[in-house]
């Protein structure tokens, strides 16, 4: 497949917004059992939540890019019965409005204690909307690498591994820039940020392993024979019926080499995944902001390379069709 | 219920490119507004076709055959293509059968070609949606055409007509008999996608002439022996020669 940039910043940069809400939450949830020391809502939770909708919004916008008639994508919404994309163009806004909310209710100091568990733990209205967000949040996960998994034609896509990945590649890139804003913010909560974005960096590095090892055994089940329906073991194309291109030879093809597919994954391997794990590790519980910050920009830049190899290594069948210009 | 498709016989095909020409030229000046195409005159020239012909080589030297395989969309009865688009502007009408785009509804997101195996939706770069083979959707219900003109543009335009056109789930058309007289089959059944246009598989063509087929055994002017016997290379109009 040609990789289009408008898709692979969509998909990094709604991961990460969804990984610092995830982290937020996470952070509050500790504290609501007295695992965490609580944080001021106006200074942590308000402003983590903006930095979050800056990248959802980043991401949303990288997204019109891809639409060839953006000032139609309101009817994007329309078909959430059948169509995983439509599925994510409404829960991508919800999940944004959610944070939004959770941001104004810690920045308006709105907590009306709705109920209260065992034990005197106070349940306000920033512990609800943070688990709605949660909800919300793995749900846009589950849309986003459901896009990918359910084309059965695209072999190197259709595994429920894509679906993993997205949410622990995203997961990890949002911990690791959690890490990153609480060294600024608070700096208490380095070490619990850091030490959930190393193991989530972990995670998402074997399920991302395990893809390409997956991806490496498999055969295609479409050939030549099966294209045109002639029984020879030996066809060749020798006209795909025009010279010029078409939307078939510019969609489907990444025209790069192998050895250039080569690089890119060895370079968002360490970029994505070892890079960002050292300077995390090294980093770790420290109060300074630098490293975590490296960390982050570093890992982004892998997880972009890491989106961009996602999209070349798939094989599309229908191109069988289009092997030989003359 | 009415499944239109077309079948296409690879053995008559001859790689002309009269239904390719004929398609674009009958849908680029429709209703539904035109296949712009990009530098057609300059040095990379591209544009979108609802119909391609593509050629294969089958076999290796010298034992070669060239096969010239025509490709549109196949209107599959379970069409992938549908279900994953996400305005409701890729539909098969229930009617016909027919899978089409409808053009004010797409947002050109360009899903619903990844969502097909065969690769026959292409994305019009100037009116920025999705287009694909309608089965000449404005023309077969044209009740001011005469029956004869009522098919698809491809159809009419085939000199050989390697094209039929009909509907595949009636029995008694043409197109079914063909299926199944002729071994129509579909492409890549591994997907599961029963696309409803069909092929026709490609025939060996063989005369076996037999040496008594050659020379009239009760020729009277044989029996009688009375003119010279030519020579079987010579110039000859029936019944005044000797063989």
């Amino acid at each position: 497949m040609h990789p289009a940039f408008s898709v692979i910043f969509l998909t990094t940069l709604i991961g990460v917004g969804q990984g610092l809400f995830l982290a937020l939450f996470t952070a509050q949830s500790y504290a609501l059992f007295d695992l965490l020391p609580q944080q001021d809502g106006h200074g942590f939770y308000a402003a983590g939540s903006a930095l979050a909708l800056v990248f959802l919004c980043g991401g949303l916008f990288a997204s019109f890019f891809h639409l060839g008639r953006p000032e139609r994508a309101w009817r994007s919404a329309t078909q959430w019965r059948t169509s995983w994309l439509s599925r994510e163009v409404i829960v991508l806004p919800a999940f944004m409005g959610t944070v939004a909310l959770y941001g104004l209710a810690h920045g308006l100091d709105w907590k009306p204690v709705l109920a209260t568990l065992p034990g005197g733990i106070a349940v306000d209205a920033t512990v609800v909307l943070g688990t709605l967000g949660t909800l919300l949040a793995f749900a846009l996960f589950l849309c986003t690498g459901m896009i990918y998994a359910c084309l059965r034609f695209l072999r190197e896509w259709h595994t429920p591994l894509t679906v993993i990945n997205y949410v622990l590649l995203g997961g990890a890139s949002g911990f690791t820039l959690a890490t990153a804003f609480a060294a600024v913010a608070a700096p208490e909560l380095t070490r619990f940020f850091g030490g959930w974005a190393l193991i989530i960096l972990l995670l998402g590095g074997v399920g991302r392993v395990a893809s390409l090892l997956r991806n490496r055994r498999l055969r295609p089940l479409s050939a030549l024979q099966s294209a045109i329906g002639i029984k020879h073991p030996h066809i060749v194309q020798t006209t795909q019926g025009f010279m010029g291109g078409s939307f078939n030879t510019r969609e489907f093809f990444h025209r790069r080499g192998r050895l250039f597919l080569r690089s890119i994954r060895w370079l968002f391997l360490v970029g994505a995944f070892l890079l960002p794990a050292l300077l995390l590790a090294a980093g770790f519980g420290g109060a300074e902001a630098g490293l975590p910050i490296a960390a982050f920009v570093v890992q982004y830049f892998g997880l972009l390379a890491e989106r961009w190899f996602f999209f070349a290594q798939a094989h599309h069948p229908q191109n069988l069709y289009y092997q030989s210009v003359a | 219920m009415t499944q239109l498709a077309l079948v296409i016989e690879i053995n008559v095909c001859v790689g002309c490119q009269a239904c390719v020409t004929n398609c674009k030229e009958r849908n680029t000046s429709g209703a539904a507004g035109p296949m712009v195409d990009q530098n057609p005159y300059g040095k990379d020239p591209t544009g979108t076709f609802f119909n391609r012909v593509q050629t294969f080589e089958v076999g290796e030297f010298p034992h070669t055959e060239t096969v010239h395989f025509p490709k549109s969309c196949l209107h599959c009865e379970d069409p992938p293509c549908v279900p994953v688009c996400p305005t409701g502007a890729s539909y098969k009408r229930k009617e016909d059968g027919i899978v089409l785009v409808d053009y004010d509804k797409c947002i050109g997101c360009k899903y619903c070609s990844w969502a097909c195996p065969y690769g026959v939706r292409e994305f019009d770069e100037a009116q920025k949606i999705m287009k694909k083979c309608t089965l000449c959707v404005d023309r077969i219900y044209d009740t001011q055409m005469t029956e004869e003109e009522r098919r698809p543009a491809c159809v009419r335009a085939c000199p050989t007509s390697a094209r039929l056109f009909g509907d595949i789930h009636d029995p008694e058309s043409a197109v079914s008999h063909a299926i199944r007289e002729a071994g129509g089959y579909q492409l890549m059944p591994e997907w599961g996608t029963n696309p409803a246009n069909h092929y026709l598989p490609r025939r060996k063509t063989r005369m076996r002439i037999r040496e008594d087929e050659l020379e009239r055994a009760d020729n009277p002017l044989k029996i009688d022996a009375q003119l010279p016997k030519p020579e079987q290379s010579s110039p000859s109009l029936d019944d005044v020669t000797s063989w």
